[in-house]
């Protein structure tokens, strides 16, 4: 895999390029990465990879020489269980060593199933049970206001996760505090560990209930580069109000056989799988913009 | 120490709510360094944080009644290089955040400080509800973070100066109880060590928080017996004073612990953990074994053995 660099100040053609195939290269290594471990949550990953590509690849102000610059945007992954994308995002743009990727799941790794930050460089908090990332996040907010600094607060959560009590006690502190720096992103895949969320316990109106929590509401094409680049830029959208955006995805995107099927949750592609996945992603390259 | 003031006995002392010290103690960090806030659930009044609050009104962080959000915010604030006091009852702090001070905190390395208010029973006939005899047996099953029982006004503040300069996870219980001094002014704060309060050869009892003062009146009436007893304030829990127990298990004939807090794996439990690895010797846990009845914090120590009286027996009955 290549390495990409952020391309905050290129031209938007640019930047979605330069987005898109690092999307495209991530998917590659994170399929490799889950196969060769022989366990990993390949299905939430590839909902979120073009989220992880588009923040690390123009959004967020912190490089692999930021990453302890006090000043630096913060990202916190919430669905913490996603590790393998993370890693994989990480050493796409130089905060990990490629090689390393390897060692995911290995006796005496760095790269545990769930992100650490004693341990790799670049991850802000160690998430895996969920409901955590939202609360830290608006933490994260609440001392960047307190430093009058304009850095900003990013935080990825599943919308399976949403069902955790703890996001909702933060939308509200977030709002309350008139957190208008810090970003939601839902990854709205519709699908938990088994079933729909709908099934499950629904979330709807998603959107209504962020609002009513005091958050400036976007949706968005989750697989959309441009539509991603240009709404996580683009906050806040209203001033005083924290941002929640809906990102629309499939688990399992774009692999025709993995795309919205719960059953791939955190099943292991077998070699053939592999294979064919890869096929499909080989297919994708020069396609650019919106996966 | 107390041998030389013989005739006022310890229990004679005033007594002081160690909040106090604590809100004068955080108000004192906060003004000397920025970075301090603090952080509540809606427990300004119980946390007595309104002095600090008008002082400080942006560095008080009020999440509301959300004690998960509290503890991540915390986290997320250090994230962001804040020293975070977060202050709130014991019984809701530990309870119901107790996922994210094993993960944001513990776990993920946070200088974070959580002040548990009013612990152990402080709250009395409020209930088991309100009670926090686990807090410590809880905190001590995660690894990286200090624990730390005061047992005066004095060592509270001194153990709240120590955290704010040390980088990394701690545990504070804040007595609501009140207490005498047990330590002199100018005591230090030394994480991790106990502190031998009497000296003795026949007994030792080993003690902290709001129990401590209870022990060293127990030593008084044991001395006066010609039992000569060994008195080790054990203020960190963990990291755990392994050899000053065990010198207290090669030096004396048995030891009993004491404090306001569950009998499964607090305090005494660490104790019995080290001597039964070491040097075993005999030991009697004092604590609280039940969801207790109605009754006040006071009536409650003693009913579980924790008066004066109640201690100096226990001894008594391990080393005859």
């Amino acid at each position: 895999m290549p390495v990409f660099h952020r391309l905050p100040q290129a031209h938007r053609d640019e930047q979605i390029a330069n987005i898109a195939e690092a999307a495209r290269q991530i998917r590659i290594q994170d399929l490799k990465l889950v196969h060769y471990a022989g366990a990993g949550h390949i299905g939430g990953d590839l909902s979120a990879i073009d989220i992880l590509a588009t923040l690390y690849g123009a959004v967020l102000n912190v490089a692999p020489e930021t990453v302890d610059d006090p000043e630096r945007d913060r990202f916190i992954l919430s669905k913490g269980h996603i590790a393998g994308a993370l890693y994989t995002t990480l050493a796409a743009f130089g905060f990990l060593p490629v090689e390393e990727l390897a060692t995911f799941l290995k006796p005496l790794s760095r790269l545990n199933g769930h992100p650490n930050r004693n341990y790799v460089r670049g991850i802000e908090a160690n998430t895996g049970p969920l409901g955590h990332g939202l609360p830290i996040a608006v933490g994260h907010a609440l001392s960047a206001k307190l430093d009058v600094s304009r850095r900003r607060t990013y935080v990825l959560v599943g919308d399976g996760e949403l069902q955790e009590g703890s996001n909702w006690e933060a939308m509200m502190a977030a709002s309350h505090y008139e957190l208008d720096r810090l970003t939601v992103i839902a990854d709205r895949n519709r699908l938990q560990q088994g079933a729909t969320v709908r099934e499950t316990n629904d979330l709807e109106p998603l959107d209504q209930k962020a609002t009513a929590f005091g958050f400036a509401v976007v949706e968005v094409n989750g697989h959309d580069h441009g539509e991603l680049l240009d709404v996580l830029s683009s906050v806040p959208f209203r001033p005083g109000k924290p941002t929640f955006v809906i990102a629309h995805t499939h688990k399992g995107h774009p692999i025709s056989f993995m795309s919205n099927n719960a059953a791939w949750h955190h099943k292991v592609p077998s070699a053939e799988q592999l294979e064919l996945a890869l096929d499909e992603l080989a297919a994708a390259d020069g396609r650019g913009g919106s996966a | 120490m107390t041998d030389t003031a013989p005739k006022l006995s310890i229990a004679d002392r005033p007594r002081f709510d160690c909040r106090n010290a604590y809100v004068e103690t955080l108000a004192e960090l906060a003004h000397d360094n920025h970075r301090i806030v603090g952080v509540v659930n809606d427990s300004v009044g119980s946390s007595k944080l309104d002095a600090f609050k008008r002082a400080f009104p942006d560095r008080l962080i009020n999440v509301g009644i959300a004690e998960q959000d509290m503890v991540g915010v915390a986290a997320g604030l250090a994230n962001g290089g804040r020293i975070a006091f977060v202050s709130a009852a014991s019984c809701f702090l530990t309870a119901r955040a107790l996922e994210q001070i094993k993960a944001d905190v513990a776990y993920s390395n946070r200088n974070v400080k959580l002040c548990g208010m009013s612990p152990g029973m402080a709250y009395g006939e409020l209930g088991p509800t309100h009670h926090s005899i686990e807090d410590i047996a809880w905190l001590r099953a995660i690894d990286n973070i200090t624990i730390v029982v005061p047992a005066d006004p004095i060592e509270t503040a001194a153990a709240m100066r120590w955290a704010a300069e040390v980088e990394g996870p701690v545990f504070i219980r804040v007595s609501r109880m009140s207490v005498p001094e047990v330590y002199p002014e100018d005591y230090t704060f030394v994480p991790g060590k106990a502190v031998t309060l009497r000296d003795g050869g026949d007994v030792t009892l080993i003690s902290n928080g709001t129990v401590l003062w209870r022990a060293l009146v127990a030593a008084e009436q044991l001395d006066d017996e010609g039992i000569s007893t060994r008195v080790i304030s054990m203020p960190t829990v963990k990291p755990l004073d392994t050899e000053a127990v065990l010198r207290a298990a090669r030096e004396t004939a048995g030891i009993v612990t004491a404090e306001e807090a569950t009998v499964a794996g607090a305090m005494g439990g660490a104790v019995a953990e080290t001597v039964v690895q070491n040097h075993p010797t005999k030991m009697k846990i004092l604590g609280v074994p039940e969801f207790a009845p109605t009754g006040s914090a006071s009536f409650l120590l003693d009913r579980y053995g924790m008066s004066p009286e109640g201690i100096a027996e226990a001894a008594r009955a391990l080393i005859t």
